[in-house]
């Protein structure tokens, strides 16, 4: 009898969750998707995915959940291509949407997409020092000066380091910079960089000697750029931070805006983390339209103005002038127009044998 | 734990009664000496980080206070405490859920292995016991990537494990008879086994899988299967023997394995960072530690941490206590004997 009654409970747990899964099938009223990005956005989405949440749901009617992954740039990629069902990719690299367009999981073009080369947002690499500035660190120059220590990441791993380099290299060899902040700069920014063809830029003797001299003055590369604001803030390490210009204005709200200050150097290289709708995954779960919904969200002016409250600068030039105080007027090369994109500057800089490889001796 | 690793242990809380030698302070002066370094000292650490800005503080990482809606909050204060604690929690009640279907597995699975290797002698014996120990020899990471191997795009089984769709039980509601031929559904459902929690399962399940198993062996083994052969001859089945007999025996060896393997389902990182997709609904509270580390917030970093911190003390007071147990019970059995 005991055996029976066990038996009944277990059938009938059995078929009540069965029944529940066939019935599930026919009813999906609310969509859930998933944006995997990488590390320093996490609170920049956090705030997004609020507003999209409710945008959404006054103008379609339709419940949107969106889970959020973030880590390293290149880790997400990989995990993507390895079958992380990420909806939308909000990456940090243009590399690393390519790499999942190798994969085949995106369609090529992406970048075409979505407005201002699929990149809602720009980014740049600044500098953070100690109150006061001890150093009179004002430029990059300043970096090289005998005496100075600097808190880098390493590019070999780090996406924000990456950047960091490519801004002393482009800003000693003088590349072509833009004004980000009118609508004739940013379209000139764009147009230019899909239109250049020869890049004399990676044989300047001269960057290529700051930028040995430069990583002399690194007592120590972390992996990431979490890891080096934290070496630079927290332990007290180094006389200047080089990094995003985000993650500066997240470190000395964390750390105390009393302790730092941030400096912007007069050129730096424009870093355009770039959106993709997964293609496969989203005709796979039938999410396109929330997906696109979403990424397009990013270009509205509410989600610009909450771009600019997290210290990314926005494309949208109206709210970009808003933010005017944030942002000083910065003359910014990008990467397409300067160094010809970035698979071409990853191969010459950042590859194995590449000239970090060449030029980097640890100095301990 | 095996009967010699109790005896040691008992032998220690008793010592004998000899004269202290020099070298005898000496050791016992360095084993407190790095007990205070690397596991006292931290651990008060933890909490000392945890409170560092007041116990309001530490209880506000759980149970944030109602914001004022009319209050002119910055975007980032609005999201800094009320997501976050709702991420915790989500993090504590993944913690649990796994546990909660990691730890009876392992305790059957556990219990069928050291019941196939103490009661049986066959071919390839000795090759099995290896294999039960060889979650502790991998990397956690290592684990979590061959799962990524297994299950990802492109594996060796093929895409199938990024394609199976299944329902997320944690999701199953009663939605009513009206307009419906079933009352239940699930709410939710996950694609994939990878990056979902199921993975998350299954790399927990690999990792703690040595613990039961490990328990019971030494003890299964120096018992040996004469009880059980007796209640057979007595005409009891196989399953009351089982019951009675065998599982009566090991019991506390088992309760034993049992706590360290939910200790470690709850500690484990590396497996579970790799598979969990770095998803936020994903994580658990080793994960959400990491997170609220990386997104500077120390105190709350710490705050999380002083519930895997209490959960070891925890840990610590019940293995003590079974081993008291079964010292006990080792004790009557032997005057029994005699």
């Amino acid at each position: 009898m005991r055996r029976f009654a066990i038996f009944a409970l277990v059938f009938a747990v059995g078929v009540s969750l069965a029944g529940g899964w066939a019935m599930r099938a026919r009813s999906a009223q609310n969509v859930t998707i998933l944006n995997v990005s990488y590390d320093p956005t996490r609170e920049l989405y956090d705030a997004i995915d609020d507003a999209f949440t409710s945008d959404y749901l006054k103008k379609t009617g339709t419940t949107v959940t969106i889970q959020q992954s973030h880590a390293g740039s290149g880790k997400q990629a990989t995990a993507v291509v390895n079958g992380l069902q990420a909806d939308v990719v909000t990456l940090g690299l243009a590399w690393d949407v390519d790499a999942i367009e190798k994969a085949g999981l995106i369609a090529s073009g992406w970048q075409d997409k979505f407005a201002d080369n699929a990149a809602p947002y720009t980014s740049t690499v600044a500098f953070l020092v100690r109150k006061g500035n001890p150093k009179n660190i004002r430029d990059w120059k300043d970096l090289l000066r005998p005496g100075v220590q600097v808190i880098v990441a390493n590019p070999k791993a780090s996406g924000a380091a990456r950047w960091a380099f490519l801004g002393l290299w482009g800003a000693v060899a003088g590349a072509k910079t833009y004004d980000l902040s009118t609508a004739q700069g940013l379209a000139a920014s764009i147009a230019d960089g899909k239109a250049a063809k020869d890049f004399p830029i990676y044989k300047n003797a001269d960057a290529l000697a700051a930028v040995s001299e430069f990583y002399k003055h690194v007592p120590v590369l972390d992996t990431g750029g979490r890891g080096a604001t934290v070496t630079f803030a927290q332990k007290g390490i180094g006389d200047v931070l080089v990094n995003w210009e985000n993650e500066l204005y997240l470190a000395s709200d964390e750390f105390g805006k009393d302790k730092f200050e941030i400096v912007h150097p007069s050129v730096s290289v424009l870093a355009e983390p770039p959106v993709a709708v997964v293609d496969s995954v989203v005709d796979k779960r039938g999410t396109r339209a929330v997906a696109t919904a979403y990424l397009n969200f990013l270009y509205t002016p509410e989600a610009q103005d909450i771009i600019a409250q997290y210290h990314y600068r926005p494309r949208d030039v109206a709210i970009y002038k808003k933010y005017a105080a944030d942002f000083p007027p910065l003359k910014l090369f990008t990467v397409d127009q300067a160094f010809g994109g970035w698979p071409r500057a990853q191969k010459a800089f950042f590859a194995d044998g590449g000239v970090f490889d060449q030029i980097y001796r640890p100095t301990n | 734990m095996s009967r010699a690793a109790t005896l040691q242990i008992r032998a220690a809380a008793a010592p004998p009664k000899a004269k202290r030698s020099a070298v005898g302070r000496l050791l016992v002066a360095a084993a407190v000496i790095f007990l205070t370094l690397f596991i006292v000292l931290p651990i008060a650490n933890v909490f000392t980080q945890a409170l560092s800005n007041g116990f309001a503080a530490y209880w506000q990482v759980f149970f944030p206070p109602a914001t004022d809606p009319a209050a002119h909050l910055t975007l980032f204060e609005k999201h800094q405490l009320a997501d976050q604690a709702a991420h915790t929690w989500s993090a504590i009640r993944m913690s649990c859920g796994i546990a909660a279907v990691v730890v009876p597995l392992n305790i059957v699975f556990g219990l069928v292995a050291a019941w196939a290797v103490t009661k049986f002698r066959f071919r390839g014996r000795v090759l099995l016991v290896t294999l039960i120990d060889l979650p502790f020899s991998i990397s956690p990471v290592i684990a979590g990537l061959v799962f990524v191997l297994w299950f990802g795009r492109g594996g060796i089984f093929g895409d199938w494990g990024t394609r199976i769709t299944w329902p997320d039980p944690a999701s199953l509601s009663w939605q009513g008879f009206s307009g419906h031929w079933w009352p239940f559904t699930f709410a939710n459902s996950y694609t994939g086994i990878i990056f979902t929690p199921l993975a998350m399962v299954i790399a927990t399940a690999f990792v703690t899988f040595p613990f039961v198993a490990r328990a019971l062996i030494p003890l299964m083994d120096s018992q040996g299967s004469d009880e059980e052969l007796a209640a057979l001859s007595l005409g009891a089945s196989g399953w009351r023997t089982f019951r009675t007999v065998t599982l009566a025996n090991i019991r506390w060896a088992l309760l034993y394995g049992a706590i360290l393997c939910t200790a470690r389902a709850f500690g484990e990182f590396g497996a579970v960072s790799v598979v969990s997709g770095h998803i936020d609904s994903n994580d658990t509270i080793p994960l959400r530690v990491e997170k609220l580390w990386d997104g500077y917030n120390m105190q709350a970093a710490f705050s999380v941490a002083t519930l895997l911190a209490l959960l070891a003390v925890a840990t610590l007071i019940i293995k003590a206590a079974v081993e008291f147990k079964t010292g006990h019970d080792e004790a009557a059995a032997s005057a029994a004997k005699e």
